[in-house]
């Protein structure tokens, strides 16, 4: 596949809540439910912040690290389940906000946690087929739990950008595949606030079988094994479920390492494997494999084999901070203040 | 604010898109047509051309708000300042990322881009530019507005073949 990465930038809002405060306000043992979950902090995005922000925020590190002309960009799309319309493109504000209008496509996508690894996939068929020079694919969250439910204790807020194309590519796609079926692990009704979830039944059936038949079947078709990859990164909807479906499939936690970032930031959902990727990107040489698998609740899997090039070392991160500054950084806030940010408080109508 | 006032206004809000004078340099923002230093002989007509701003700057002076603005209010105590662009032109906008006690005058800050206020429940969101501080360790600037982005009002440029 000629198609690859060739810029990546990644944001993330400054604020953080650990599981223990949030689990003071429900009487629960919030410490021990971060432990159980592997989350130690998650992000919380500022009163000014939503999806549209974030993913301006990200496409503009990755526009300035590759020295990209927003002009020659083809596509835009956005992959969310928190696009701040439910009807108006969050992708034409982004590429507007980059000065990537008008000759260009856009659209938002939305496939719970995937969606941005399906706004990859599709950018890569573009560029493959010539059709864009730039395919932009962004995956940005600030889901929400519902208030004392266990989702609350990992919904976090982030966004990462991937520019696709075909010069200088940092990273090349080796393969993508896919993996597919109607599963009701978890679902957000139109009009509702908050979404729902089987509890349980969210692992078994439907993360762990997704991600591991995926994983299987990138394997299979590209006859590769675990031992062929220097990285991994799963979806990552808390800190236990990727550590163990890597285990499953025969990966070490020293695969793992950079591309598991949920503990520090809690879940980003559609950013979640592309932040984990950005942080691999972040630390990799050149010549190293790398398996990406992301996954959506309704549900379904996105595979990449990758393979960093000889560009990346020389590759410019300047603009932007690095992924491990989000992991190491932020100002830990109260309940109260996060309720207040996150529209949880009933305010009197103006 | 009308929607379509601010939709006009989206190229300087998203992207600090000025204008400069050819004629003795001068950049401005927001945009004008004419050159006010160079008015009086008529050598800026059909001379400025539109220039964006870098996003970079620093605090000339600040204010911090205790009574917020109409759809402020989550967000007191917040700091308003003007600041000083490399480029020249001082403009006035929120800062936000810090704590009001570590604004000071001189602070080094960058644009990036956040909510400006939303029209109701229902209505339409607005967009625009604030400033956050640049002085954090282990990174550069923030982002900032595109390097090469060019402001709606100056038409499309060439494309180069896919």
């Amino acid at each position: 596949m000629e198609a690859g990465i060739v810029s990546y930038g990644a944001y993330v809002p400054r604020y953080r809540i650990t599981p223990g405060e949030i689990g003071k306000v429900w009487g629960s043992d919030g410490d021990s439910v971060g432990q159980g979950l592997n989350v130690r902090r998650k992000s919380v995005p500022a009163p000014d912040e939503d999806t549209i922000t974030i993913s301006t925020e990200a496409l503009r590190i990755a526009l300035a690290r590759g020295g990209i002309d927003p002009q020659q960009i083809g596509a835009v799309y956005v992959g969310s389940e928190s696009h701040p319309y439910a009807v108006k493109p969050t992708a034409t504000v982004v590429a507007q906000a980059v000065g990537a209008t008008p000759h260009l496509t856009a659209a938002d996508f939305e496939f719970a946690c995937k969606a941005g690894t399906a706004a990859v996939q599709t950018c890569l068929g573009l560029v493959g087929a010539g059709m864009v020079r730039y395919g932009v694919a962004i995956g940005t969250d600030t889901s929400q739990g519902a208030p004392g439910d266990a989702l609350e204790y990992s919904a976090s807020a982030g966004g990462a950008a991937f520019v696709i194309g075909r010069e200088r590519v940092i990273c090349s796609v080796e393969r993508t595949v896919s993996y597919t079926t109607d599963t009701p692990d978890f679902w957000r009704r139109e009009g509702q606030r908050y979404p729902s979830h089987s509890g349980r039944f969210t692992g078994e059936p439907a993360y762990f079988r997704h991600v591991a038949e995926c994983a299987r079947a990138l394997f299979e078709a590209s006859g590769t094994g675990p031992a062929d990859y220097q990285h991994v990164v799963f979806h990552q909807p808390n800190g236990k479920f990727p550590l163990r479906v890597g285990k499953q499939l025969g990966f070490s936690e020293a695969q793992m390492r950079y591309g598991l970032v949920t503990p520090s930031i809690g879940n980003t959902y559609s950013a979640a494997a592309l932040l984990g990727l950005a942080n691999v990107l972040d630390h990799a040489g050149a010549g190293e494999r790398i398996l990406v698998v992301g996954y959506g609740s309704g549900a379904g899997s996105d595979a990449f084999d990758l393979r960093t090039t000889e560009a990346l070392p020389a590759y410019e991160r300047g603009a932007g901070r690095s992924v491990q500054y989000y992991l190491d950084h932020g100002v830990e806030i109260p309940y109260a203040v996060y309720a207040k940010y996150r529209g949880k408080i009933h305010m009197a109508e103006g | 604010m009308s929607i379509a006032r601010f939709w006009r206004e989206t190229p300087r809000r998203y992207n600090l898109g000025g204008s400069k004078c050819t004629e003795c340099g001068t950049i401005y923002f927001p945009p004008r047509a004419v050159c006010p230093a160079c008015t009086r002989h008529r050598q800026s007509i059909e001379k400025m051309v539109p220039f964006q701003l870098s996003g970079s700057g620093e605090v000339l002076s600040y204010t911090v708000v205790h009574e917020a603005a109409e759809g402020f209010e989550m967000q007191v105590p917040y700091v308003i300042a003007l600041v000083k662009t490399d480029e020249g032109p001082v403009l006035t906008g929120q800062v936000v990322d810090v704590e009001p006690d570590r604004v000071a005058i001189g602070l080094k800050v960058h644009a990036t881009f956040r909510k400006l206020r939303e029209e109701g429940k229902a209505g339409v969101i607005h967009y625009g530019y604030k400033f956050a501080p640049v002085d954090e360790p282990d990174r550069g600037p923030p982002s900032g507005p595109p390097a090469a982005a060019v402001p709606a009002s100056s038409g499309a440029r060439d494309r180069a073949p896919a």
